[in-house]
């Protein structure tokens, strides 16, 4: 499925322009933050987890094939039953003939990025499928027929008051309450009622056990709970790369997702899915189904730097902790995934020359990988993105779209800088010109980067003398 | 490497080198104090940062080649820069992985130390305040902060100095947008991170910003400049040896 092109710069500026949404941001991510810092406060601990949580996901990528395939194994053996997709469109015609067997048209859904990925609701509203969100932030967002704006809470840009407004003007009967417990009551109500009408439920995966076959799901409200067990059918859709090797590797595994994500030792809930319901057992769904999305990721695991965008287990604490990301909320990165997991992960999904410019949205501060569970090395992953953005290359690795930024100008500029700073004299006559001119520089015309940084700041004040000359003059040896 | 060595190459950074030689003449003094002889080749440019960052690893590798060429002796390389010393030490072996120049950059990065790194370290710099009594704020740059980890250092400096109070930002971990070419590239994010930096400087009531990294430093102090607010952002090596003189 293709999207419209983003214009990110009016993003960007649209988005920094909302005051309401930059202090909503705000106070959201330090309060995550917080929380965070508050679960991890033992740094020695924190820092031998996230190794072994590094460990834990390398060695899973490094044998991926072979664990897609035990996992299919076991899934089998366990009843559940295997699917492939390669791309979005593929694994929605999936969803789609398993609901249309069970002659279903109303699906309930628990929380799922994956399922964002394949733009499941709009694809299924226009089979004249009814697909309804029932975790609460997925739920406010659907009502204001908005996406998700951050991975894990995709509400987060709406404060109370206005969660509160949009209950009262779309829930018949609503009233008026800024109270939270009493929104989460009116919700509770809607969504209760939804649980039992639902046909098939959708959910996503955060960890797939090859060993056993075991799905896992993290949540905190039980709606994912209700998803998976109240429906005669249940269908999981995950990236292939979600896959861990063993059992005892989901606990430090969930330790990091929830201490990262909302600084929780645990979720309220968290879900072991082995099989559909046994013969003798009382509840569960007759059906389970499992559709495993590549969309681009086999492509990625094949190259060795790239594949640690695979390690991520989104948690989101990238976005949390990210300066970019806490002044533009998720909507300005124009697609699913944002912040630095999406700067990652985007532009090799969709193509450079679709989703590149997210690669630029960083200024290489390192937060995110500074609380990274799972230590990928994002600037790393994001500057290869930018170096991709200009490469012109036959290499079987290139990143879709790759060489999309490649201009004349901006190759000889490089080009220029790099003679003039490999070349001792014309670095000295650059460092004297650019002296020279400095006391002018406000009087050429504010244009191109002149017009960018004096937007908000007073130009370089570039020195009469260089470095270079005063030490020169003061008699610092050069050898 | 000996703990007080007799030489030390001096890496002044090409914004220092164009923009704020008194900075760097400051660090190449604080360390003659300690009776390093400091060497200054002329011969040395940028880290190649600029170009690395922005996706043109073959320039940053050219110029590269240039600081390796410049550097060739056993000293250590001393750095007015968290950023620039991150590239030193941490990017060249990246950048030169694979390339015969390979182990060359893995030496020329071990000798690589950011400047109050050194001073406390290796030197054990002792401090006497001869200045008035005055309120600063520091910026703890991400690359100092993350990259070379040197921030403790540069602050125990600050301490030392009696007539200094430090008060800190409440957001001191948290960059001020600069990013190199981001601060052009992304001039709108760029100038809402900076504003939010101007804001958390005005609160403190604090004289004086400090830092030790000029990138950030021009993005902070024109920042202030452009609102006029008349608080100087200056580099930590001028303001430490100013209060010492």
């Amino acid at each position: 499925m293709t999207e419209a092109v983003v214009d990110f710069p009016k993003n960007f500026k649209e988005a920094l322009n909302d005051n309401q949404l930059r202090r909503n941001l705000r106070a959201a991510m330090d309060t995550m933050g917080q929380r965070r810092r508050n679960l991890f406060a033992d740094l020695d601990a924190l820092e031998r987890l996230r190794a072994r949580g590094d460990a834990i996901r390398w060695r899973a990528l490094r044998q991926l094939p072979d664990l897609l395939e035990q996992l299919e194994k076991k899934c089998t053996e366990n009843g559940i039953q295997v699917h492939w997709a390669e791309t979005p469109a593929e694994a929605n015609q999936i969803c789609l003939g398993i609901i249309q067997r069970h002659h279903a048209s109303r699906i309930i859904k628990g929380k799922s990025m994956v399922s964002e990925e394949m733009h499941l609701n709009h694809f299924l509203d226009e089979q004249g499928i009814e697909a309804l969100e029932t975790d609460l932030g997925e739920y406010i967002i659907q009502l204001d027929h908005e996406t998700p704006s951050h991975i894990i809470v995709p509400a987060i840009h709406k404060n109370r008051d206005q969660i509160a407004r949009l209950f009262h003007e779309k829930i018949p009967n609503a009233p008026y309450t800024e109270v939270v417990e009493e929104l989460n009551a009116i919700a509770r109500k809607v969504l209760r009622e939804k649980f039992f009408a639902g046909e098939v439920g959708v959910s996503g995966v955060n960890f797939a056990v090859a060993e056993t076959g075991t799905l896992c799901l993290v949540e905190n409200e039980g709606n994912g709970r209700m998803c998976t067990t109240a429906p005669p059918v249940h269908i999981a859709v995950m990236g292939l790369e979600k896959v861990v090797e063993r059992l005892e590797d989901v606990p430090p595994l969930l330790r990091l997702l929830t201490g990262s994500a909302t600084g929780q030792l645990i979720t309220t809930y968290f879900n072991m899915i082995t099989s559909p319901r046994q013969p003798g057992e009382k509840d569960g769904p007759q059906e389970v189904h499992l559709v495993l999305l590549d969309n681009g990721r086999t492509k990625i695991w094949a190259d060795p730097e790239l594949r640690q965008t695979l390690k991520c287990i989104r948690c989101g604490a990238c976005m949390n902790h990210c300066p970019v990301y806490t002044r533009l909320g998720g909507h300005a990165y124009g697609y699913v995934y944002p912040g630095p997991i999406g700067s990652m992960l985007t532009p090799q999904l969709e193509g450079l020359d679709h989703a590149g410019a997210m690669a630029g949205a960083s200024t290489f501060c390192g937060a995110c990988e500074e609380v990274c569970p799972v230590k990928i090395p994002i600037t790393t992953v994001l500057r290869r993105l930018r170096t991709e953005s200009y490469r012109k290359t036959d290499a079987p690795n290139a990143v879709k779209g790759h060489g999309y930024k490649r201009t004349l100008a901006e190759s000889l500029t490089w080009q220029g800088w790099a003679l003039s700073n490999a070349t001792p004299w014309l670095n000295a006559l650059n460092a004297k010109l650019l002296g020279l001119a400095g006391p002018h520089l406000s009087k050429l015309p504010q244009v191109g980067l002149l017009k960018h940084w004096g937007q908000s700041r007073a130009l370089p004040p570039f020195a009469a003398k260089s470095l270079h000359v005063l030490a020169k003059e003061k008699g610092i040896a050069d050898e | 490497m000996p703990t007080h060595p007799e030489k030390v190459y001096f890496f002044g950074t090409c914004l220092i080198d164009l923009c704020y030689p008194q900075a760097g003449m400051a660090g190449i003094a604080l360390l003659q104090r300690e009776g390093i002889q400091v060497v200054y080749p002329q011969a040395q440019s940028c880290c190649g940062q600029p170009a690395y960052n922005s996706g043109f690893p073959e320039e940053a590798k050219k110029v590269a080649r240039q600081q390796l060429k410049a550097f060739p002796k056993d000293y250590p390389i001393i750095v007015p820069s968290g950023s620039c010393g991150g590239m030193l030490k941490h990017h060249y072996p990246q950048l030169f992985a694979g390339e015969p120049e390979a182990a060359e950059a893995q030496r020329f990065a071990s000798r690589v130390f950011e400047l109050t790194e050194f001073l406390v370290k290796m030197l054990d710099v002792k401090l006497e305040d001869r200045g008035q009594p005055i309120k600063v704020t520091w910026h703890s740059t991400c690359s100092a902060l993350r990259e070379m980890r040197v921030i403790e250092y540069s602050k125990s400096l600050l301490r030392q100095l009696k007539n200094v109070e430090l008060i800190e930002l409440q957001r001191e971990r948290e960059c001020c947008g600069f990013g190199g070419s981001f601060s052009v590239k992304q001039a709108d994010i760029s100038s809402a991170m900076v504003a939010d930096k101007v804001a958390d400087i005005e609160q403190t009531g604090a004289s004086m910003v400090l830092s030790g990294d000029c990138g950030c430093l021009m993005n902070i102090g024109g920042a202030l400049r452009h609102r006029n607010i008349p608080i100087p952002a200056q580099h930590v090596a001028e303001f430490l040896l100013e209060r010492t003189q």
